[in-house]
């Protein structure tokens, strides 16, 4: 794309990287300017988790967040999107090793969802955070990103309606 | 992961010229059938209980829309899912990295509040 501009934003903060590592695999990679017990710090606290987890941009609402973060321990986050009414989003960890790794279920999906892992990796003061979400099967992964299965089957219902009822659709656009 | 439904939007331009494409269920299963594994016409015709012609059409209209590629090895034609849609997993990844370094941002006030904090109590201790 643009090499300049990215090389100088580069320069400017941390870069972001994601990677479909494989079929079921993505890997998100960010390195922070602090130690690993503060980074560690902010993903564990609700109340600073709330901070950073949803930020303006995404145009979402995070209504609550309870987090029991020890082995077994369940978290549960109230989302909404718009005005609608909020989701919930919800697992459980399965590894809490401060200040060095991070591993929880995504269960709102059932069983298509991810187990994440995020681990802290600190390096003279600063950390490299990797964040590695290992779906199910490759359909899963598929259906949670690029198919985005459900809301494209929503989009092409809506689509079929409108083409059984082409002068109504039309009366509305 | 709700907020992935928000890339839908981004692909909207591609799902536009997609449209007339995807309206049809046959199509879509085509399409689904592809996702799994390349078929041949003849396989496609046999599986969705048409004649060769009517999937030839329906294989061409979703050629066109860059949905499907076709490769003819000796009298067997091949079909594959098409360019689109490797175009569309980059957007969608796009898209999942701006939603992560927006958060990270994010995050990044977060810990530098934590480490200005930690700063000032080791202060007030040696005080």
């Amino acid at each position: 794309m643009n090499a300049r501009r990215e090389s100088e934003a580069t320069l400017m903060k941390n870069r972001t990287t994601v990677e479909r590592k494989s079929e079921r695999e993505l890997v998100v990679t960010r390195t922070f300017d602090a130690p690993a017990r503060l980074v560690f710090e902010a993903w564990t606290r609700p109340e600073l988790f709330k901070k950073w987890w949803l930020p303006k941009s995404m145009g979402m609402v995070l209504h609550s967040c309870d987090m029991d973060v020890r082995v077994g321990g369940g978290y549960r986050l109230a989302i909404s999107h718009g005005g609608s009414d909020p989701g919930e989003f919800f697992g459980r960890y399965l590894e809490v090793t401060p200040p060095s790794r991070l591993v929880w279920t995504n269960d709102e999906a059932g069983d298509a969802g991810p187990v994440t892992t995020v681990t802290f990796e600190e390096r003279g003061g600063k950390t490299l955070l990797v964040m590695h979400e290992l779906y199910p099967s490759k359909e899963a992964l598929d259906a949670a990103g690029t198919g985005a299965a459900d809301a494209m089957n929503e989009t092409f219902e809506q689509l079929d309606e409108l083409l059984v009822t082409p002068g109504e659709s039309r009366g509305r656009s | 992961m709700r907020h992935i439904l928000n890339h839908m939007v981004q692909y909207s331009r591609a799902l536009d010229a997609s449209f007339a494409a995807l309206s049809d269920a046959t199509r879509r299963g085509v399409l689904e059938q592809l996702g799994r594994s390349d078929a041949s016409i003849t396989n496609l015709a046999e599986r969705f209980h048409m004649t060769l012609t009517g999937m030839k059409k329906h294989v061409g209209v979703l050629e066109q829309a860059g949905l499907v590629t076709t490769e003819k090895v000796g009298r067997v034609r091949t079909c594959k899912i098409g360019p689109r849609r490797l175009e569309e997993e980059t957007a969608w990844i796009e898209k999942y990295r701006q939603h992560w370094d927006a958060r990270f941002d994010e995050l990044d006030k977060v810990v530098e509040e934590l480490k200005r904090k930690e700063k000032i109590d080791e202060r007030k201790k040696r005080e």
